[in-house]
């Protein structure tokens, strides 16, 4: 992060432990990336990738815990290095929980590629790519320890709860026009909950990052726009006027 | 006059802090410089020493550290070189003043050095040459009640108190230091200066004179200066970095070993100090 330490060895274990962590990061973006597309594709073959993959992510996130406990019980890290230290135990953390969430929405890809498509399907690819961009923004400034960069991708988690709760109103819609909407609806609105999840621990590390830079944990609360926890869609035989609101 | 403590994590949290939010305020140094000759090894330094707390000075070596733990008993007055300015107090009482006497001052602010350093005579009378020369204890029965309690809060009684009568200078490294340490205490004094303390000491020694110290806060008001960072850490509640002379930061132990403020403090901590 400064200057060098005085001794060596320790300042390029550390590099080594961000080289990891950004590696792992960089791998956990391409699978969602790649599970957001096998979803929109029908592809069932790159699904079966990124399922295989999800073990890569883990081998990253088991490496990362042995490197940074060996740090800690060698180097007994002060300042920033200890944060540093603590900040890729817990990035691992959410990357892992990253990393299975898109071997989550691979899986889910399958079966919805032999049912016959449905619409909401279509704001599947849009919610995919803002989840990216936010994954994408919030790694590359823990590359640059980019205290602000991370924050703004953070308060970006907001329209990612906006598209969940409308495409989550939308499902359920899509549901009770047909019963036959069922089972792909509900894969759908698995996708969107892993999708939303994925958000979410991208703001936590961006939250670490912040740890790490500043050196006191983020102290505003982010405002949460995920309201389909809420959400009430009544069926259309209560409501024949209305129907779904497309 | 009170030290004014942050303790960010527990206010983030908002748990009760585990200490006290404010201590009264036992030894106070204002703006004190001192000068070995033409040398200028402390620069106004201002720096409160909390009550019934342990405060770690820490520094690389030279940069004062130990000058100004010696100056809080006047030890520097033994330096003929040596000049203090500028204001110390005990209990907001000037130790520098013409009344202070200088004897009765070590009485209250005892100190315990790197290299553990019995006098020659027996246990027992390590113990007692201070109550004695002091004219604390006279009848035996008041030396032998003395001597007791300073090694059992030295934790040292149980591992002498059949050979009182041996020589203090036969005890491993480790019991001599804590014999050192019961012989401060039996002054009964109220501000224990410590100086390198465990540098001499294995870790296992080491680490039954860091218990001692935590129990010792109980009563007594501690400085120590250390080298040892992570002994620092453990110890103390409040840690001063030291740098040339100069005091660059005092803050709560866990803030200056998780998040120091002065890139100088950062530097030293991490291992970057050039």
């Amino acid at each position: 992060m400064s200057n060098e330490h005085i001794v060596r060895s320790y300042s390029l274990e550390l590099e080594r432990l961000r080289t990891l962590v950004s590696q792992m990061g960089g791998l956990a973006e391409a699978q969602v990336e790649a599970a957001v597309s096998a979803v929109f594709r029908r592809d069932v073959e790159q699904a079966n990738q990124v399922i295989g993959a999800d073990q890569r992510v883990d081998g990253y996130e088991r490496e990362i815990d042995a490197e940074a406990i060996r740090l800690l019980a060698l180097r007994q890290p002060m300042g920033l290095d200890l944060r540093e230290i603590i900040a890729a135990l817990k990035i691992a953390t959410d990357i892992e929980r990253i990393g299975d969430y898109a071997a989550n929405i691979a899986k889910r890809s399958i079966p919805l590629s032999q049912l016959p498509p449905v619409r909401p399907a279509q704001s599947v690819p849009r919610m995919g790519r803002l989840v990216q961009q936010i994954v994408k923004e919030v790694l590359d400034s823990y590359t640059a320890w980019d205290v602000t960069k991370a924050i703004a991708a953070r308060a970006r988690d907001n329209e990612l709860d906006d598209l969940y709760t409308s495409l989550f109103r939308e499902l359920l819609t899509h549901m009770m026009e047909d019963p036959r909407n069922i089972t792909p609806c509900t894969h759908l609105l698995f996708i969107a909950k892993n999708l939303e999840r994925i958000g979410d621990h991208a703001t936590n590390i961006a939250e670490t990052i912040h740890y790490v830079v500043v050196g006191t944990p983020i102290t505003d609360a982010r405002p949460k726009n995920d309201d389909s926890n809420f959400a009430v869609v009544t069926p259309p035989s209560e409501q024949p006027a209305s129907g779904d609101n497309k | 006059m009170s030290v004014q403590l942050r303790s960010q994590i527990n206010e983030a949290s908002g748990r009760a802090p585990a200490r006290s939010a404010t201590v009264p305020v036992k030894i106070a140094a204002e703006n004190v410089n001192v000068y070995y000759g033409p040398k200028h090894a402390l620069k106004a330094i201002n720096l409160m020493i909390g009550e019934k707390q342990v405060t770690a000075l820490i520094g690389p070596s030279g940069c004062g550290k130990s000058t100004f733990l010696r100056c809080l008993n006047r030890m520097n007055d033994t330096i003929g070189i040596c000049r203090v300015e500028g204001l110390i107090t005990l209990d907001r009482e000037n130790i520098y003043d013409k009344s202070i006497d200088v004897v009765q001052l070590r009485a209250r602010v005892g100190m315990v050095f790197q290299k553990p350093n019995p006098f020659p005579k027996s246990i027992f009378d390590n113990i007692v040459y201070g109550p004695r020369i002091h004219g604390l204890a006279t009848t035996r029965d008041e030396l032998d009640e003395i001597v007791q309690i300073s090694l059992e809060r030295a934790g040292l009684w149980s591992e002498v108190k059949d050979r009182l009568r041996e020589p203090g200078t036969g005890l491993s490294g480790g019991q001599q230091q804590r014999l050192c340490i019961a012989r401060a205490i039996a002054v009964s004094p109220e501000v224990i200066l410590m100086d390198e303390p465990c540098s001499a000491l294995d870790p296992i020694a080491t680490a039954h004179i860091e218990e001692l110290i935590d129990e010792l806060r109980e009563n007594y008001t501690i400085v120590i200066v250390t080298h040892n960072m992570q002994q620092a850490a453990r110890v103390s509640q409040r840690t001063a970095f030291f740098h040339l002379g100069e005091m660059v930061e005092i803050g709560d132990t866990e803030e200056i070993f998780t998040n120091p403020r002065d890139e100088r403090t950062q530097g030293y901590i991490t291992g970057r100090y050039g």
